[in-house]
């Protein structure tokens, strides 16, 4: 059987500071090295001093997540030495003796199937390494960046639940909706969520690749993986438990070393951080302050707006959507429609162009006029997705109709003389569609041609059927 | 003592030209024998400060004071006695040095010690040993061996040392001045370079009591970027203890390990006592022979953690920068590091790693908790336990550092307090043949004031204060 396991990190970059430092949690666009201080330096004599909404967020995610939380916030020092680590050790959390993560043992539903979710820690990023070329396989020397060296984690490990790459991706996306929605990961941000994946297939070891960026390439991983380890086997080549790289260009996993045994990490409590008390009213209050989590708010929608189960779910699944499907049904009241031609029409234009929803321009009240005007026949469900593209650009849609006369054609003996005409020139077409529905399609697109998409489906249906019942 | 010298200052008795003049001959007579600085500023930079200082005030306006060369100094070279980090500068200061600096404190230079303060008697110094100056031909105690000389050769009249096994007071007992190794808690680590955060405080260094406690009260306080720092009020001043029915608990185990001269001083001294009034009592500090195995096992694990970051990447010894990052870790480490310092880095390595961990590292943290409520239980029956600081007189160079186990035997008397974060103050106790020997108090936890407070009372009965070498 196939076993996937993920370790996914989560940046805290809704935090106004790092973990453990007052520097800010956002460097993006900062020059390096520039967003640092002694603390986030590892300088000596500096000491780590808690940012206490750190855990407050990873309380609300252990909530979310069904875990339970610990009685004490412990800090661990994980040692090894590596280039990108300014103390060449970690502070981060550990399940050992002496020892404790914040939260273990939850549960996440996914398509029905439970994922167990093993434990979540709360730990430092370390620098990040610049490599000359772009690649750390042929540089001959590596660049380190500070500004990212403290920013807090959350590390959200799961049990090896997952059985497919689908699964997984919709794990990925899921939790990336329940850290939107509790305000804890931007997760837009670049490598703002990284996930190690192992995979294992029957009869190999487990193997797992490092650092993939986002839950597309998780699925792309994990296929790939999937292939490449039961070709392996069935050509009788042995997995090992190794460490791959997961290399996005070529969409292949590059073996970087094999793990033969358990790195020695030296776990030891962090003496510069005194065990923290968290109480059962710490906890209720952090509780009763959280924001809607996604599956509740799909709930909602389906009693307060009347859509699908199915709809509710899609639109919940990205925060940014969900948001702007409420915004626009202020304005907008036939919520089914609505929901339709965001899911249907906006979000799939905007994930063909991998496009995001904060690059749409489109204002809530824009789609409420565009649907205003398609329910009041001034313009063609044509004609709206046609303009919709103009409409995420920022565009008014009355004004895009105005100035190049969308509006529809609702003069019946105007379209009948179109009809004619096409029928006329279509002469074996109009004899066969007495017979085949398609066919009528055939012939309702060539007068929607004619007339730019503007004339009325539902008139034109009616005219051509009558002239052809005529024939 | 320091009033007399703000007074001059004050009152321009005294220009801070003369002040700063006096002082630098003083050193350069005798300094080439000590060795008590690391690094001394610049003698017109020094006037310059102290002009200033004295006319904007402050407590200690104008005041020269040595600080020991493990505290951050800004744009002063802080090396720890290390070529790891012999041509480090700090961009920040650490907190007590803000705090000494707003009451007009000014650092004369940094002072010598053992390398990371890992060694008793100031000779594992990079910079070469530092020679007590009641006896040019014997050590000055460690590791703030510098301080202490400082104080002792005449220097100055205040210094600041730190404490993690008996730092501050090993080198107060041996050469007639006043040491205290506060309540853990009581004085912000931020920078002080760890060695052992756990156990290690910075602390007031001396020449008479008053001027401890002076020091003492202007170091201390709560800080935010030290999570380990407490709240807590200090006693007003000036300490004005009775000790007349103070009750004294002797420690006879630790007597009975001590010398025999030395033995006798602290005889004489508990002779003082009570004819001041003192009740006195033989008890015994239980768990003796556990306390050192438990103290070094804690400090060397912490210590081989700490000392992780001193790769040369950011700062300090980067001789090598060619090959493989692995290669030139260690050849820098391997280089940067002296003999002492790599084998607890070695020792503590070996101490935190798995299965090694349970066996010595929580089990030493067993010992610590129950030396702890031994301790509590005689703090129940007495106000002060009462020692040798050192069980042996002030021994030659070179007599003790080639034995590592005799080393660490010496601090069998110091290293109680760090384990169980309660405050030790030593101050004199009397000389045998010109060598002087220090008394060692104990007091509750965050009973400083008492302590200092007794040795204020103390010092005029023993008439031992004030006291500089006739080097």
């Amino acid at each position: 059987m196939t076993k996937i396991g993920l370790e996914v990190h989560v940046h805290l970059n809704t935090l106004r500071t790092k973990l453990f430092c007052s520097c800010s949690a956002c460097y993006v666009g900062k020059d390096p090295n520039t967003v640092t201080c002694p603390v986030c330096l590892g300088l000596p004599g500096a000491i780590p001093v808690l940012n206490e909404e750190a855990l407050k967020k990873a309380i609300m995610v252990a909530v979310a997540l069904n875990c339970k939380i610990a009685p004490k916030l412990l800090f661990t020092r994980k040692h090894y030495f590596y280039p990108d680590m300014a103390k060449n050790y970690q502070i981060s959390q550990y399940d050992g003796p002496g020892s404790m993560a914040i939260a273990k043992d939850g549960i996440v539903n996914i398509s029905g199937e439970n994922v167990r979710i093993r434990r979540i820690n709360i730990e430092e990023d370390p620098a990040k390494s610049v490599y000359p070329t772009g690649s750390m396989l042929n540089s001959n020397y590596t660049l380190l960046d500070y500004n990212r060296s403290g920013v807090g984690l959350l590390e959200i490990v799961t049990e090896p639940d997952i059985t497919g790459a689908k699964e997984a991706r919709i794990f990925m996306e899921k939790l990336r909706s329940i850290l939107e929605h509790l305000n804890v990961c931007d997760c837009e941000m670049e490598g703002s969520m990284r996930a190690d994946v192992n995979i294992s297939v029957e009869g190999g070891e487990r193997v797992e690749v490092k650092n993939v960026g986002s839950s597309k390439d998780v699925e792309d991983v994990i296929k790939y993986e999937i292939a490449r380890q039961r070709a392996a086997i069935t050509q009788g080549i042995k997995i090992l438990r190794e460490t791959r790289h997961w290399d996005n260009d070529r969409k292949v996993t590059i073996p970087i070393r094999l793990k033969e045994s358990e790195e020695d990490y030296r776990y030891f409590p962090d003496p510069d951080l005194p065990p923290y008390e968290i109480s059962d009213n710490y906890v209720k209050a952090i509780i009763s302050e959280m924001p809607e989590l996604p599956d509740n708010r799909a709930k909602r929608f389906v009693k307060q707006y009347e859509i699908t189960e199915y709809d509710a779910n899609v639109l919940v699944m990205e925060k940014a959507l969900a948001d702007f499907f409420e915004k626009s049904a202020k304005y907008y009241n036939n919520y089914k429609k609505l929901a339709n031609l965001l899911i249907n029409d906006y979000l799939r234009w905007l994930n063909d162009r991998n496009l995001k929803i904060a690059d749409s321009k489109a204002t809530p009240e824009s789609i409420a006029k565009l649907m205003k005007m398609l329910d009041n026949e001034k313009i063609t469900i044509k004609i709206v997705k046609q303009i919709l593209p103009e409409i995420i650009d920022g565009k008014d849609p009355e004004e895009i109709v105005k100035e190049r006369n969308l509006i529809a054609i609702t003069d019946r003996s105007y379209i009948e003389r179109i009809a004619r005409e096409v029928i006329e020139q279509e002469k074996e077409a109009a004899k066969a569609a007495k017979n085949d529905p398609r066919v009528i399609n055939y012939l309702i697109g060539k007068i929607m041609k004619k007339t730019s998409g503007k004339a009325d489906p539902i008139y034109t249906r009616e005219i051509v059927l009558q002239i052809i019942n005529e024939l | 003592m320091i009033s007399n010298i703000l007074e001059k200052l004050k009152t321009g008795n005294i220009t801070p030209e003369e002040y700063v003049e006096k002082t630098f001959e003083r050193i350069k007579k005798v300094e080439e024998k000590v060795n008590a600085f690391v690094t001394l500023r610049n003698k017109e930079e020094v006037i310059k400060e102290v002009e200033e200082k004295v006319k904007s005030g402050g407590r200690l306006a104008g005041s020269l004071i040595a600080i020991k060369d493990a505290i951050s100094t800004k744009g002063i070279r802080t090396t720890c006695s290390s070529l790891m980090l012999s041509d480090y500068v700090p961009p920040y200061d650490a907190t007590v040095i803000e705090k000494l600096k707003k009451e007009g404190a000014v650092i004369i230079g940094k002072t010598n010690m053992d390398e990371f303060a890992m060694g008793s008697t100031t000779e594992t110094s990079y910079f070469g040993p530092t020679r007590n100056p009641w006896d040019i031909d014997r050590t000055p105690g460690g590791s703030s061996g510098g301080s202490a000389a400082a104080l002792a050769a005449g220097y100055v009249e205040l210094a600041l040392g730190s404490d993690t096994g008996g730092s501050i007071r090993a080198p107060a007992a041996f050469t007639a001045t006043f040491g205290l190794k506060p309540s853990y808690g009581t004085v912000s680590r931020y920078g002080l370079i760890a060695y052992a955060n756990s156990l290690e405080q910075i602390g007031p260094m001396a020449k008479n009591a008053e001027d401890l406690g002076i020091l003492y009260s202007i170091i201390s306080g709560e800080d935010w970027r030290d999570a380990t720092t407490i709240k807590f009020s200090l006693e007003k001043e000036p300490y004005e203890i009775p000790v007349k029915g103070l009750r004294i608990g002797v420690l006879s185990d630790i007597m009975e390990m001590s010398d025999k001269v030395v033995k006798g001083s602290i005889e004489n001294m508990i002779n003082k006592f009570s004819s001041e009034g003192a009740t006195i009592d033989y008890t015994k500090l239980g768990y003796a022979e556990y306390a050192l195995p438990a103290y070094y096992i804690i400090a060397m694990s912490e210590a081989s953690s700490n000392l992780a970051r001193y790769d040369g990447v950011r700062y300090g010894f980067s001789k090598y920068n060619q090959g493989s990052w692995v290669e030139v870790y260690s050849k820098n480490r391997g280089e940067g590091f002296g003999k002492e310092v790599k084998r607890r880095i070695l020792l503590g390595s070996f101490i935190l790693s798995a299965g090694y961990y349970e066996q010595f590292y929580i089990r030493a943290l067993k010992v610590r908790r129950l030396i702890k409520s031994n301790l509590d239980q005689l703090f129940s029956k007495y106000d002060v336990l009462l020692s040798p600081t050192m069980p042996i007189l002030p021994p030659r160079l070179g007599e003790v550092i080639n034995d590592p186990v005799k080393m660490y035997a010496m601090d069998i008397n110091t290293v109680i307090a760090n384990l169980s974060a309660i405050p030790a103050l030593s101050m004199p106790a009397g000389f045998y043949n010109n060598l002087p020997i220090g008394v060692q108090m104990m007091g509750r936890y965050l009973s400083d004031s008492l302590l200092i407070g007794i040795s204020i009372y103390m010092e005029k009965v023993t008439n031992l204060y004030d006291l500089t070498a006739p080097t």
